[in-house]
């Protein structure tokens, strides 16, 4: 299986893909010693988890490998976005546990890193602004940040729009800017909560582009919780079925297909998408049912 | 086909009229200018006798008699150093306070039932309080103003901060930032416009307790002046000290109106 994840886990111990900057953060890494396996996995651990005796979550153990997108899938109200926030920590389990295997690369400020469906972006701040905000803390100013923050606005296309506040960008540009400010703490694990749910179709279709190519770039770990199957299909490498309330994971599906050679309207896309869909409809349709007798 | 009207073209007609406040120049002024001629005109011809209003010509003439003497300045800067001694301490206070009741729940617990109690208290009738404690020199009047400006400025804050917006801070938090860091960088910059709206309503209420302070005792200051000016029924001093007041208000709301210009410039 995943044919196109078995390169990428070959490229993340290697210092090339990382942030050009590395050399910057960690002056003291070791030349001859034997690398550091910088890679990081998840394993959930039979997480349980419940608001008040409402059961949201029942017994989920997933293993989410380093360098490949896991993308969760499943009907409103089953517990995607609680699951994101117990992976980041955001939340703690009612019972089980979410355990890190492994270190986070050299150079990692920030293991375990979100990018928000509403973009989380300060409103007061300029583009470069709110990257540097997450470098701030760790101690990180003046020309070592101006790399950083130049490197992530490349790599998001932003470079031309650094003083620019967000009221005057469009929202896929601001979701760039969060996911610059993503990139620039040097994630282990991205969790992306439903990125690009905020947006229209078309900025839709040029953001997931765009994180194609960014994963191409320098392949990252990444947990995508969406409602779009048609996302799902596009960035997962596994794309793990909720059901609904209380979510279990009802089925996990592996595509083989490499991200770069996935387009729009690709039939075979197209396939796992329906098969998806086939999966899911009954329980899509009991959860809206549901909702209306709450 | 039998009404020849349903068949001829005819332009949609525009119904979105109105209900839209637009910004109007010198609108003010006119009104001003008109009120003050229709006054000025009425007490010259009689219309309105001189007990019921001052000529406004006298109120002038007496202004600026008052600037030529030297006193107004004596009268201005003595009310003026009142005003912001007592409300920089209230208000700083106040911010503070409300601060920390936005961020810590046994605070808020603790605090919230107190500033309901002093929050409405005339402030004015803890004056004689305040002598006491304060002596009957500026003391007493910097805490007067001071009490006045904190309760407001604490409600609007700890209002303020709980508006803060949670998804911001929980931000903060997924990217590790420090405590002291999301406070400084994202709750107080969020809270600034709860904060410099609730400044307006602490400043006015600073001006009528400053007014207060000096009626009840002081030998200088806007308050003072008006004060004597009403036991001798001599209305044209009367308006004139009202008329400082009034320009005092509306440059202080000027100055807080400048100041969320350049500090919120972020906002839409």
């Amino acid at each position: 299986m995943q044919v196109n994840a078995k390169p990428a886990a070959k490229l993340m111990p290697d210092p090339l893909p990382k942030h050009g900057n590395c050399l910057f953060r960690t002056p003291v890494t070791p030349p001859n010693h034997e690398k550091p396996k910088d890679a990081m996995d998840l394993t959930l651990d039979h997480i349980t988890h419940d608001y008040d005796g409402l059961s949201v979550l029942d017994d989920i153990s997933l293993h989410i490998p380093a360098g490949e997108i896991l993308c969760v899938i499943g009907p409103s109200g089953c517990g995607k976005s609680t699951l994101l926030r117990l992976i980041g920590g955001l939340e703690q389990p009612t019972a089980g546990q979410v355990l890190q295997l492994g270190t986070p690369p050299l150079g990692c400020l920030n293991p375990l890193t979100y990018v928000f469906q509403d973009f989380a972006l300060l409103p007061w701040r300029s583009v470069e602004g709110n990257v540097s905000l997450v470098l701030e803390d760790h101690g990180i100013r003046g020309d070592a940040a101006e790399q950083i923050i130049a490197d992530v606005l490349a790599r998001t296309k932003l470079s031309d729009f650094r003083k620019a506040l967000p009221r005057q960008l469009s929202g896929g540009m601001k979701q760039r800017v969060a996911i610059a400010r993503a990139l620039a703490v040097n994630p282990a694990v991205m969790l992306l909560d439903e990125p690009l749910s905020a947006l229209d179709a078309q900025t839709r279709e040029l953001l997931m582009e765009d994180l194609i190519a960014l994963w191409t770039r320098q392949p990252f770990t990444g947990v995508y919780v969406t409602h779009n199957l048609a996302e799902a299909v596009r960035l997962g490498h596994r794309i793990a079925v909720l059901s609904r309330r209380p979510g279990r994971l009802s089925e996990v599906i592996d595509i083989d297909i490499p991200l770069t050679e996935r387009k729009l309207g690709d039939p075979r896309l197209e396939n796992i998408q329906k098969r998806l869909w086939d999966l899911m409809k009954q329980e899509a349709l009991a959860a809206d049912q549901e909702l209306l007798h709450v | 086909m039998s009404e020849p009207a349903s068949n001829t073209a005819r332009p949609v007609p525009f119904r979105g009229r109105g209900f839209r406040p637009e910004a109007k120049r010198g609108a003010a002024i006119v009104v001003f200018v008109v009120l003050i001629a229709v006054i000025e005109w009425g007490t010259r011809t009689g219309w309105i006798t001189n007990l019921t209003l001052p000529r406004p010509s006298d109120v002038a003439a007496t202004l600026i008699e008052l600037w030529q003497s030297g006193l107004l300045w004596t009268h201005l800067s003595l009310s003026l150093s009142r005003l912001v001694v007592g409300s920089a301490l209230g208000i700083s206070a106040g911010i503070s306070v409300g601060v920390m009741i936005g961020l810590f729940s046994y605070v808020r617990a603790g605090l919230i039932p107190l500033v309901a109690a002093l929050f409405p208290i005339p402030k004015i009738a803890l004056l004689p309080l305040f002598v006491i404690w304060f002596g009957i020199d500026e003391g007493s009047k910097y805490a007067l103003i001071a009490l006045g400006t904190f309760t407001p400025t604490i409600v609007a804050t700890y209002g303020a901060v709980d508006n803060v917006d949670r998804t911001l801070v929980r931000m903060g938090q997924s990217f590790g930032l420090s405590w002291w860091s999301i406070v400084r960088k994202i709750v107080l910059p969020g809270a600034l416009p709860g904060i410099l709206s609730g400044l307006r309503i602490s400043l006015a209420i600073g001006i009528i307790l400053l007014v207060a302070a000096e009626m009840l005792g002081a030998e200088y200051g806007i308050g003072a002046y008006i004060l004597q000016a009403g036991s001798l029924y001599d209305l044209e001093r009367l308006f004139a000290g009202v008329l400082i007041l009034s320009v005092l208000g509306v440059t202080i709301s000027w100055a807080i109106g400048l100041a969320e210009k350049r500090l919120l410039r972020w906002r839409t």
